[in-house]
């Protein structure tokens, strides 16, 4: 009992230590940076490591902080806005001299941005955008447009059929319902195709961004429809579980089934120069060097594009021949 | 007659037999199946290949169940034990590598189990927060292992166990067959059925009556945790990688659908194997359904649950006999 009474007391005074040293600092508004050593302060919130691709994106964002010769504060949110939140009031109070981050969803920032545009902190969003009417409050949102992904695998795949008039029959992969990428490449993909009737989506559904539920959905589709001449898959792992639905029916990925994915991870880009996919439309998470540009402009009081997208390509067989030895990811 | 309508797997076989002849309306080759390569190939096939798993899984979980326990941690056990195995297999893709890896993976699912069973039977803690321990944990070592990519493992003995045929038979479905029928014997013509079934009814007067109750909880966990490694090893085979996000994602909730669909009693105290595989079948056909139909990816999860809820009512002999009585005889 009397040691229960003890730590709660010893847990009080750490608390009110702790109030009272974030009082402290955050009363000195419009001080000089906390590093003054002309170096610039980075903080980045990351969402978590819940992907090979986002693991990438983090290692872009430090190498690339590291090569700019800019102090880059870390850390890992673990899929919860609390925890950015925390962090994002953490470099407000620490004065770093630029904020960056991704936020794990989309609403619920306008507070805590509030607090860093009072303190002066220019802030980025990299990856995904926020939904707020403020438009002030961040200077620049810097990631893929999922849309425009959409609309480069629709545009490959009329230049691939441009002068046939055969029906073209097309199933399609789509990500976990309801997320960003999967609307967005839905979208942009059937605006291209629309204009010309021979291209017709036979069958979609959710393969959840996943090689098994690919796979599953890939053979249940094989089964429904005996005629398909194109996939279309929203991410390359699903597009690789497909790939051996379609081996176990019997049928050549790549010649017999056309096939379009997104991303450009390393494993889709093996199949894609074996001849296995046909087109892939990159979604780079390598936006270390593009960030600490803009980094270096925001923090020189340089005015930003608000919109900025990352710097993507797209890969046919031969150019993954070529690009394959130097893959990151 | 009436025999036929009473016996307790009578509503679960009826309901995947309209299930698989609705499908006739939209498919009408839906119940063909040919040889392609080798291999028997249908949706049929399919059904009963991708539910091999599940019926795995669903298997432990009965007896789990038949305890009066539960087991949310059967599809993070998956992800562990599947993510170790391909961590093998990825350096040493050969005979002897992939029976070190099944056997490595198998021991530390088998490890898992037993930790799950210490902690319900010899600490006491209630099996649902004893398993929701390793759930969120494993889930965490799983992503350890894989250090948050995904291994693709290049491996045709590994890819065996999932998707390979052993005399146009899908090899996933005869291991699952031979552990049912192991299991099935083992409790049925020895009296471990009776003793498990005594134990969930009422612990403490079974082990007045002299059955070593501890024992027997912690030996069904220790049983879940190894059909859920074998379940795990079938997964990532099936697709030739390791995802440790993906891999047994949501599977506990649908093992204690097949569970509950096969007529075992939450409460404890009674378990049907047949009826668990019953279950397990429907499910799958379920979700082979959608995907052959074209239910659009947005209405998926609503379609379940309609059918569920529609089989589930009428599975209820209260339900029956209420709208039996409202019917004028």
């Amino acid at each position: 009992m009397i040691l229960h009474r003890m730590s709660a007391a010893a847990a009080g005074v750490v608390l009110l230590a702790a109030m009272t040293a974030g009082c402290g600092n955050g009363n000195e508004v419009g001080g000089a940076s906390g590093t003054d050593d002309g170096k610039i302060t980075l903080g980045f919130s990351q969402v978590g490591a819940e992907s090979g691709w986002r693991t990438a994106n983090t290692k872009s964002i430090q190498e690339s902080a590291a090569s700019a010769g800019i102090d880059l504060k870390f850390a890992d949110a673990q899929q919860k806005q609390e925890n950015q939140i925390k962090a994002i009031r953490s470099y407000i109070t620490q004065k770093v001299d630029v904020i960056a981050f991704s936020p794990v969803v989309e609403t619920g920032w306008d507070a805590v941005l509030q607090e860093a545009k009072a303190a002066n902190i220019p802030v980025i969003l990299t990856d995904r955008a926020v939904d707020s009417q403020d438009k002030t409050l961040y200077k620049t949102f810097i990631g893929s447009d999922f849309v425009v992904e959409g609309q480069k695998a629709g545009e490959w795949l009329v230049k691939e059929y441009e002068g046939k008039t055969a029906p073209v029959n097309i199933v399609q992969l789509e990500g976990t319902t309801g997320s960003a990428p999967a609307n967005d490449r839905k979208s942009g993909f059937e605006e291209k195709i629309k204009a010309d009737p021979k291209f017709k989506i036979i069958a979609s559904q959710t393969g959840k961004f996943t090689r098994a539920d690919g796979k599953e959905v890939m053979e249940a589709f094989l089964k429904a429809n005996p005629k398909i001449d194109v996939l279309y898959a929203h991410n390359d792992d699903m597009g690789l579980g497909a790939i051996e639905a379609i081996e176990a029916a019997g049928k050549k990925p790549g010649v017999d089934i056309k096939i379009i994915t997104v991303d450009a991870v390393k494993d889709g880009m093996q199949a894609l120069a074996d001849g296995k996919i046909n087109f892939i439309v990159e979604c780079s998470p390598l936006l270390g060097p593009q960030l600490m540009e803009l980094v270096k402009k925001v923090k020189a009081g340089e005015t930003v594009e608000p919109r900025i997208l990352t710097e993507e390509t797209t890969f046919t067989q031969a150019q993954a021949k070529e690009a394959l030895p130097n893959r990151k990811y | 007659m009436t025999g036929v309508l009473k016996h307790r797997l009578f509503w679960p076989s009826a309901a995947l037999i309209v299930l698989l002849l609705g499908n006739l309306i939209f498919t009408p080759h839906f119940f063909s199946i040919e040889i392609r390569n080798g291999q028997l190939y249908g949706s049929l096939i399919d059904i009963l290949r991708l539910s091999a798993p599940l019926i795995l899984v669903a298997l432990g979980m009965t007896l789990v169940i038949a305890t009066g326990g539960i087991d949310l941690s059967v599809g993070s056990v998956m992800a562990v034990a599947g993510a170790l195995a391909c961590l093998i297999v990825v350096d040493n893709p050969g005979l002897s590598g992939v029976l070190l890896a099944c056997v490595a993976a198998v021991t530390l699912a088998l490890v898992l189990g037993l930790w799950n069973g210490f902690l319900v039977s010899v600490v006491g803690l209630q099996p649902i927060i004893a398993t929701l321990i390793l759930m969120v944990a494993g889930r965490g070592l799983a992503q350890l292992i894989t250090e948050g990519q995904i291994i693709t493992v290049n491996s045709p003995p590994y890819r065996f166990i999932g998707a390979g045929y052993l005399l146009t038979f899908p090899f996933a479905v005869i291991i699952a067959a031979v552990v049912v029928a192991f299991t099935a014997l083992l409790t049925r013509r020895t009296a471990l059925g009776m003793l498990v079934e005594s134990v969930g009814g009422n612990p403490r007067a079974s082990r007045l009556s002299g059955i070593h109750s501890r024992r027997l909880i912690w030996g069904v966990y220790a049983f879940t945790g190894v059909a859920a490694g074998i379940a795990g090893l079938m997964a990532t085979a099936n697709v030739s990688s390791a995802d440790g996000n993906a891999v047994g994602s949501l599977i506990e909730l649908n093992a204690i659908l097949a569970v509950v669909i096969g007529g075992t009693s939450l409460a404890g105290g009674r378990f049907s194997i047949a009826g668990t595989v019953i279950g397990a079948l429907l499910i799958q056909a379920l979700d082979t359904t959608i995907y052959t139909t074209g239910v659009p990816a947005q209405t998926t999860q609503l379609f379940k649950a309609v059918v569920v809820i529609v089989i589930c009512l009428i599975q209820s002999p209260a339900f029956r006999r209420k709208v039996l009585r409202t019917v004028p005889a």
